[in-house]
């Protein structure tokens, strides 16, 4: 049986193989080390999580603490970018993404088309998603949709260490602007990992489990959940397919496509909050383009169109649940056999 | 470059300012026709700032331009037919037509493009420059910005980086009196734009953006810092701009006798030209034969940007990414 880790160290390892195998790679960030200008230890964090422990020192010079100042770091790694280096620069939270859109949105993601396909800027930005951690509004939010949005603009969401290994090496050492979404419930999460270096190509969903029923289509940890709620299902003799996506940009329309056409349903699930989400973004795909292969209205199951909230009572309902999964499922599979 | 000027160097100076003035002044011109697609703003009255800035630079430097970069643009050398293309809106242009004059660039020559958004390109410059720094090359970046860009907090923030980084990186404040339509003695709460400095940990000085040989011995010192390894400066450039914000900016909000002034008075052409004939360091002749040869230069590019096809709608979908999986 192969190695286990946790999702956080197949992070860790794999800005560890990069930077072993390409020189111009680097990371930035807030306390990615942690204790710059300060008098005691040195890479004293490691990233407020602890990610990028341990780098600090095995690569000298290499891993640059920032001032918490998002403009101006993002905004220097889309820069180093564009000018022959790989920057892996950690955005804390995502939320902090309001800091520093502009650096993301009219810089990184526009400089191959807008100067007419002459830039190449080989930037990727880890940052922490979701909700979970009674974190509240500022540091909770899921705005993968947002990103996926933006022509120009990569989006990876990984829902297991093995994925988070292979994507983020591909993140690398891939040409165009990345969005890596970390989710912060599972960075403690193990499983099997190859010790050896890995890629996993963009825009290819991963088939987790096999069904006839209904297609379970989600990403990041809701993955999770929909895997919980297919293993439930199954007991009430619901045949559940769950589609990670893995990638919202590139999105794997095939993948999705071909799946529904299996199983004629599809119950879609979304940590986001739901308008012009990735959750509707792919019932539109469905609709216009599955619409003979269903039997059922498309459902999708997504938090509210709600701030995070704080309380863990709140934050609870907040969350798409596997119960609201199955209930999803129920609803449009129950007198099935009838149709 | 040193900080005294060779006479190859002054008559290299000489023709982008020149090349500069013509381009801007035709574009004037032509944008008033029609023909020329969406809006244009003109760096005329200000080419001292970026020819005595990019004196001290080359390909391998880099520079972070504003929505006012035709000038950082031509310094810089980037081809002058391929940008008239660009704002023609042609395949030809030096971004195949989907830039415009707010985002020309040329990688390959260091010139990290024009810049749409206000400020946004300090921080760019600050990656640029940190990127040299970590390859360990002696290159340096420049970022450009206006008065209205002083104001930004991006650029606060790419200052104080730089500083804590020690980047080698020079920040250019043009300070062409207006943010648009605002005055900068309202809109910029200190005295000068390079007092700011002194907050981020880093020289600053104010200079005579109608003087070349100002701007270019600060500029001298600036790059030299940079390339030592001694860290960032602050240079504020003060001059005013010969047009409105855009082509077709009635201006109503200027004295309508600043530009007449300062065209007949402190222009950089003239004055340069002055100095240098005087001193004997140039002749007459040779500055008229630059003048004629960049007429000629840009009467071509117009010409042929004219004359150029646009892209078609097999241009639309391409080059969004690099690899599309």
């Amino acid at each position: 049986m192969a190695r286990k880790i946790s999702y956080q160290q197949a992070i860790n390892e794999a800005l560890e193989q990069e930077m072993r195998r390409d020189p111009t790679v680097f990371l930035m960030g807030e306390d990615n080390a942690g204790g710059a200008g300060a008098p005691g230890e040195q890479d004293a964090w490691g990233g407020v999580l602890g990610v990028t422990k341990g780098l600090y020192h095995k690569f000298p010079g290499r891993v640059l603490d920032t001032p918490l100042s998002e403009i101006g770091y993002v905004g220097a790694a889309v820069g180093a970018a564009a000018r022959g280096t790989r920057p892996v620069c950690e955005l804390m939270f995502i939320d902090f993404a309001g800091c520093c859109l502009d650096q993301i949105l009219n810089q990184a993601a526009k400089f191959r088309y807008m100067f007419g396909g002459k830039a190449v800027t080989p930037l990727v930005l880890r940052t922490m998603v979701g909700a979970g951690l009674r974190a509240a509004a500022q540091h909770s939010q899921m705005l993968t949709s947002w990103w996926t949005h933006i022509p120009g603009l990569k989006v990876v969401c990984p829902a297991t260490p093995y994925d988070a290994k292979g994507l983020l090496i591909q993140a690398i050492r891939d040409n165009d602007p990345v969005i890596f979404c970390e989710h912060k419930l599972l960075y403690g999460m193990q499983g099997e990992v190859p010790e050896e270096s890995y890629a996993i190509p963009f825009g290819e969903a991963s088939f987790l489990r096999e069904g006839d029923d209904v297609s379970l289509i989600t990403y990041g940890r809701m993955v999770h959940l929909a895997m919980d709620a297919a293993a439930n299902l199954a007991r009430h003799g619901v045949s559940c397919e769950v589609l990670d996506l893995r990638t919202t940009s590139p999105l794997d329309r095939d993948s999705i496509l071909e799946s529904v056409e299996k199983t004629g349903r599809a119950v879609v699930i979304d940590e986001a909050n739901p308008r012009c989400s990735v959750a509707t973004d792919i019932a539109a795909l469905l609709a216009e383009q599955a619409f003979d292969d269903l039997r059922a209205p498309v459902q999708l199951v997504t938090a509210p169109h709600t701030p995070v909230p704080f309380s863990d009572a709140l934050e609870d309902l907040y969350i798409p649940d596997a119960a609201k999964i199955e209930r999803a499922v129920l609803k449009i599979t129950q007198g099935r056999q009838a149709a | 470059m040193s900080e005294t000027p060779s006479v190859d160097q002054l008559s290299h100076a000489y023709r982008v300012m020149r090349t500069i003035r013509a381009f801007e002044e035709r574009l004037h011109v032509e944008f008033a026709t029609g023909e020329i697609p969406g809006f244009v703003h003109l760096y005329a009255g200000e080419e001292a700032s970026a020819a005595g800035v990019m004196a001290h630079l080359g390909h391998e430097d880099s520079i972070a331009s504003t929505h006012r970069g035709h000038g950082h643009c031509i310094a810089k050398g980037v081809d002058v037919y391929g940008m008239m293309a660009e704002i023609y809106g042609k395949k030809t242009g030096v971004c195949q037509g989907k830039g415009g004059s707010m985002h020309i660039a040329d990688l390959e020559k260091g010139m990290l493009g024009a810049n749409g958004i206000v400020g946004a390109g300090a921080p760019l410059a600050a990656g640029a420059a940190l990127a040299a720094k970590l390859k360990g090359s002696d290159a340096v970046a420049v970022a450009f910005f206006g008065d209205g860009g002083s104001n930004e907090g991006a650029v606060f923030e790419a200052m104080n980086l730089a500083s804590v980084w020690n980047l080698p990186c020079i920040f250019v404040a043009e300070n062409n009196g207006y943010a648009e339509a605002t005055a900068s003695n309202w809109s910029v709460a200190c005295d000068h734009i390079a007092d700011r400095a002194a907050g981020f940990g880093m020289p600053g000085v104010t200079v005579d953006g109608f003087d070349f040989f100002a701007v270019h011995e600060a500029a001298a010192a600036a790059v030299a810092r940079a390339r030592a390894g001694e860290g960032p400066s602050l240079i504020e450039v003060k001059f005013t701009r010969y047009f409105g914000h855009f082509e077709g900016d009635a201006q109503t909000y200027r004295d309508p006798n600043e530009v007449k002034q300062a065209r007949e008075q402190r222009d950089c052409l003239m004055q340069f030209r002055e100095r240098v004939t005087r001193s004997g360091q140039l002749q007459p002749a040779l500055l008229d034969s630059i003048d004629q040869e960049v007429e000629q230069l840009i009467e071509d590019a117009v010409r042929k940007a004219k004359a150029d096809p646009k892209p078609g709608p097999e241009d639309l979908l391409t080059d969004v990414y690099v690899t599309y999986a």
